[in-house]
This record gives C-alpha cells, structure tokens and sequence, in this order.
C-alpha cells in the first residue's frame, strides 16, 4: 500500500516552526565562545546541542554554569549512547542535559570517546548528583570518571561481569545467580 | 565512683525487605544510639532492564514497559514516552486527544499523591488517613478503568494519540469522584494537618536547602518544598497546559511538613485543571442512530474473508470491551491522521485489503512506526518531579536508545543527607515524603 508522505512533510515544517520560535541561541552562543572545544552544533527538534572535545569539557561546563548569559544552574541528566549499531565512531557518545531555572532554557552537551579510551573528566565537583549518574554510566556502559570519588556499580550487583547497556552485551544472556556470601 | 560507659557505633540495615520501605531498597545506617551518624542507600532491586528491552522491541512495544516504571501513575509514564517520540517524528496531535492526555494525566497525579500521604501517614501510626485516601483512590481507579480497560498496566497511549475515546459518562463520573476526593482531602486534611503527633514527626525533620536540592537536580514536590516554583506544566509548557489555569503550590522550609503540604494542594490543583479541561476539551462523536449498523466484529471478520465487503467498511464492529471507545467514528479526534504513525482503526483492519495491510505495515517487525534518525529530550511533569525521556532513532522501527530521567532517583542520592544528623524514626517520615517507586528507581 503507497503511503502518503505528504502527511509527513507538513507536520514536521510545523515542528520546524515552533523550533524557531523557542530558539534561544545558546548552542550558536557557546560556538562563538569557545571556536577552539565545540566540534559541531545542532538544534534538532529545538533542542539545542552542542558537542565538545573532551579536554575542554569542564572548563566549558564551568563557563555554562557561572556565565550569567548560561545560567545553566541544574544538571538534569548525564547518559551515554553507544555507537556500535549505527557504526559511528568513536564509539560512545557522552550526553549531558543541563536547565537554567532562572532563564527557562536547555542546553544538551555531547562528548564524543572512544571505546579504547573510555575514561571522562567527573562531574562531580560542579554537581553532587554526577556521583549516581556517573555511576549508572559505569554501571551500564563501562565509561570510566577520572576523579569519581567512589564509582561502583548502582543497580547490577558487585559480581556481574559486563557492562549490560553496550550494544554487544547480548540480550537474553545469563549469569549464574549469586547467594549469601558466607552461606 | 563514675564509670565510664563504653560506647561505640553500630551498623543497621534497614531494608531491602522492610515494612516502611516502599519497595526494595537498602539503607545501611551507622547509628550512635538512635542517632544516624552516616548512611548509604544501596539501589537497584527492582531493575529490569527497562532500557534494554526498549532497544529490543518496537517503538509501540515499548508502551506497555513505560506502565511498569512508576506503577502508581502509570499514565504519565506512557503520555512522556509517546511525547518524547512524537517530538522525534514531528508529528501533531489532535486537540482532543490532548485534552484527553491531560486529564488523565492529573488523575495519575492525583492517585500518586493519594498513595504517597496515605502511606507515609499509616506509617507514622494514622491508619484511618491511608484508608480514607486508598479509598478514595479507588474511585479514580475505577475511572480509569472505564477508559483505559485497565487499573495499573494501562498502555492507553499510542504513538499520535491515544487508545480509544472517553467512555460515555465519564464527566458526570469525575464529578462524582472529585466530591468524594474533596470530601476525603477535608477529613484527611482534619485528621493530620494540624494533628499534634503527625507535626511534631514532620515539621523539621528531612530538611534540605533549596541550594542543595538544586544540586542534586532535584525536581517536582520536593524542590517545591524549598521555595522554588519550578513546574514542567508551568517552565516548558507541553500539551495544552498553557491554556490552563493552575496554580503551583511551594513551601517555605522545605522539610516533610511542607512537602505533604504541597502534596495535598497540588491534588486541589489537579483537580481543577481536570475541571478546566473537561470543560475547554473539544466534543465527541455524537452518536447517531446506529440501528443495524453496529455487528460483532467475529461477523465483520467472516464477512469479510468471504468477499462480501461491500458496505462493511462503514459499520461499527463491537469489540471486546478493552477496546472500547477505539472506534472508527472516535478516530479522527484521537489519533493523529499520520499514516506512518497511527494504527487503523479495527473497522478498517477488519472490513479491508488496505487497513489489513495498513494494521500489518505498523504491526509487524521490520516494519512499524520508524521516526527520521536523530535524538529528542522529552520532559514532562511526573508526580514525583522531572520525568524525562531521551529518545535517539537510527531510523529503523527499534528505537536506538531508550532512557529514563527518573525523578526520585536524585532525590534517593540526596536521602543520606536528609537522614544523616537525625534520629533513626525521622528516616521513616522523610523516606515516606520521597515516594521512592522501585519500578521507576531501578528501572
């Protein structure tokens, strides 16, 4: 059956609009700012990205939360995307969402690391809840924080081997189930 | 002569298993006497893989996962999600269906809220309050049930829409449950608010500072608490929540007190914007004479294997009860007019080639809903703060990446500061205001 994609098209120019309208500029801003450590930018579905090089990810981070134009005060969210499906490289993908609560924007800052060299700066001087987040990131991904003042694993167990979330850790495998450990 | 008393601190577990834990969840507590000297809160009970299995199914299959993660107001869960990929997909809603997303979503709100003070109260000793609220709360799951066909695992949103329509009767059904919820709010509100044993085990017990659950990014009733009025419904508007009007309430001292406080406010507030919208909410399908037209839809099936589908198109198949209100007339104002995006209506799938092959195409693996490639952040305003998804598509029907911003899992990172410095029974009041939901924590 043809499927029309007309339908399509005019819904996302709608999506396209309201874009422009809820545009703040910070991703472009922060480009200008720092020409040398933003690789790319994008504002996709009005969500303005920016992506770093690592070296300069926390001065840059700094910069968001103490420049008065950022004000980017609340880390909303730190995740990671694996690349191995859509065959990009590097490999991982660092994800940050930020909040201004004083200016009502967002800012989603991406790092780009590779597999070999898994290892980013910690956040947790600038935020305390970079200790969990950074955690779940070890936890499920095998990316490791330099800095992190205890990174261990937060929902598998101690004795699980892997890193589930990666895309080469097979769905369906089992690990033997542990009991007490002085049974 | 005095003897000095030998002293040392001692290790206490609380939890996994324990009656005031609200799921399972570990707090190993360092206690000099009563006093909680250090703490840690050990997480991850209840994980199961929610963000793996979303990267194993399709984008429809990852509905019914969304339920599990906060059980108690499942319906927010499934409106983000499906928020999250219509904003991946640039599709447009209906208004109707917005409006219906919006309702539903505050009696979500108003369930959890419930659930949330009645359990805390019973643990502090007030039994009447929890059943009063669970009592109460049952009216609202029956609402729920009229319109989803389910009380907990609901899956009521689709990709563009929603399930099916409100079931007749459905305004006259809120303003029953809404007097009986105001009346109970009343008792309950007489039972603790100014009850001196309730005050005195909240009040001051659990602070945080308003800086300090900003940097633990902690969102909703709790940051509420401290004095900072940030509200998704209010901050990013989605929705057609700009077009109502609410108030949000905070606090002032950011302790238990407050947020049980803010808690009971915000039911009132739900209220009123399900009030709101039920009023500005565009009108159904009005149902016409429909003598002879409505046949079970086995027959409409058989009808049509056979060739006689003349006519059969424009008949109403009556269906199993679940899928009530999923009919063709209601479609236009629920579900988004996308056809890569929305499932036919049963009618369509039943009485011909074309909606066969349409229902096959959004059904089948490999095939399916599949959004342009690219990445989208999604938050809306869950009953315990921020719920976030960030959806990332490779442009095949899986999504690429499914994650969760759960809101109480920061607040659970903060929860050693709130106990740390009190006395071992204020961990069951502030543990109780938290409203930790395992399926949500752990994912």
């Amino acid at each position: 059956m043809a499927i029309s994609i007309r339908n399509l098209s005019t819904t996302l120019m709608h999506s396209r609009k309201m874009t422009m309208e809820q545009k703040s500029g910070l991703h472009i801003k922060l480009q200008q700012e720092f020409p040398g450590a933003v690789l790319s930018v994008h504002d996709q579905h009005g969500d303005e990205t920016v992506t770093t090089k690592r070296e300069n990810l926390l001065e840059v981070i700094r910069h968001l939360k103490e420049d008065p134009a950022f004000d980017l005060n609340v880390l909303i969210d730190i995740t990671a995307v694996d690349g191995l499906g859509m065959k990009t490289k590097p490999r991982f993908e660092m994800v940050y969402h930020f909040y201004s609560l004083a200016k009502k924007h967002r800012l989603r800052v991406k790092v780009k690391i590779d597999e070999k060299d898994a290892v980013m700066p910690t956040l947790t001087s600038l935020w305390p809840i970079a200790d969990w987040l950074e955690r779940e990131v070890w936890d499920m991904f095998g990316i490791c924080f330099e800095g992190h003042p205890d990174l261990k694993r937060i929902l598998m167990y101690e004795e699980f081997t892997g890193h589930p979330l990666r895309k080469d850790y097979p769905y369906s495998k089992r690990q033997p189930l542990i009991g007490p450990k002085h049974a | 002569m005095l003897k000095k008393t030998r002293t040392e601190s001692m290790l206490l577990n609380v939890g996994p298993s324990h009656p005031a834990m609200h799921g399972i969840v570990r707090i190993v507590a360092e206690m000099d006497g009563e006093t909680v000297v250090q703490s840690e809160v050990e997480i991850g009970y209840l994980h199961r893989a929610f963000e793996k299995s979303a990267e194993q199914s399709g984008y429809l299959q990852v509905i019914p996962y969304t339920d599990r993660l906060n059980y108690v107001s499942p319906l927010i869960n499934n409106v983000g999600y499906c928020l999250a990929v219509e904003k991946l997909f640039g599709l447009k809603t209906t208004e109707r269906s917005q409006y219906i997303r919006v309702i539903m979503s505050e009696l979500s709100r108003i369930t959890d809220h419930q659930t949330c003070i009645g359990a805390s109260a019973m643990e502090l000793g007030a039994f009447t309050a929890f059943l009063y609220l669970i009592k109460a709360r049952e009216t609202l799951y029956r609402l729920i049930e009229a319109v989803t066909g389910a009380r907990l695992t609901i899956s009521y949103t689709r990709i563009g829409g929603v399930k099916g329509d409100l079931p007749p009767g459905f305004r006259e059904g809120c303003r029953e449950a809404f007097k009986e919820i105001r009346s109970v709010n009343k008792e309950v509100d007489a039972l603790l608010t100014k009850n001196r044993i309730f005050v005195d085990r909240m009040q001051n017990t659990g602070v945080i500072s308003r800086e300090t659950a900003l940097a633990f990014g902690i969102t909703g009733p709790f940051l509420r608490s401290t004095g900072v009025d940030y509200d998704v419904r209010r901050a990013s508007p989605y929705l057609v929540y700009d077009r109502l009007d609410f108030d949000v309430p905070v606090g002032e001292h950011g302790d238990n007190y407050d947020r049980y406080l803010c808690r009971m406010e915000e039911m009132e507030q739900s209220i009123r914007l399900v009030e709101e919208a039920l009023a500005q909410m565009p009108e159904g399908p009005v149902l016409l004479n429909t003598e002879g037209q409505v046949i079970p839809a086995e027959t409409m099936v058989d009808e049509a294997k056979m060739g006689r589908t003349e006519g059969l198109g424009l008949k109403t198949a009556d269906f199993d009860p679940t899928l009530e209100g999923a009919h063709k007339s209601n479609y236009a104002q629920i579900e988004t007019s996308n056809k890569r995006a929305m499932l036919p209506p049963k009618e369509a799938t039943y009485s011909s080639i074309e909606g066969l092959m349409h229902h096959f195409k959004m059904i089948m693996d490999g095939h399916g809903i599949r959004p342009p490639q690219g990445e989208a952040y999604f938050p809306v305003e869950g009953a315990n703060g921020e719920l976030g998804f960030y959806v990332v598509s490779d442009g095949t029907g899986q999504p690429y990446r499914v994650r969760v911003r759960p809101p109480c899992f920061m607040i659970m990172a903060a929860l050693p500061l709130l106990i740390n410095g009190g006395t071992m029974a204020d961990i069951v009041p502030t543990f109780g205001s938290v409203n930790m939901i395992g399926g949500e924590l752990d994912r």
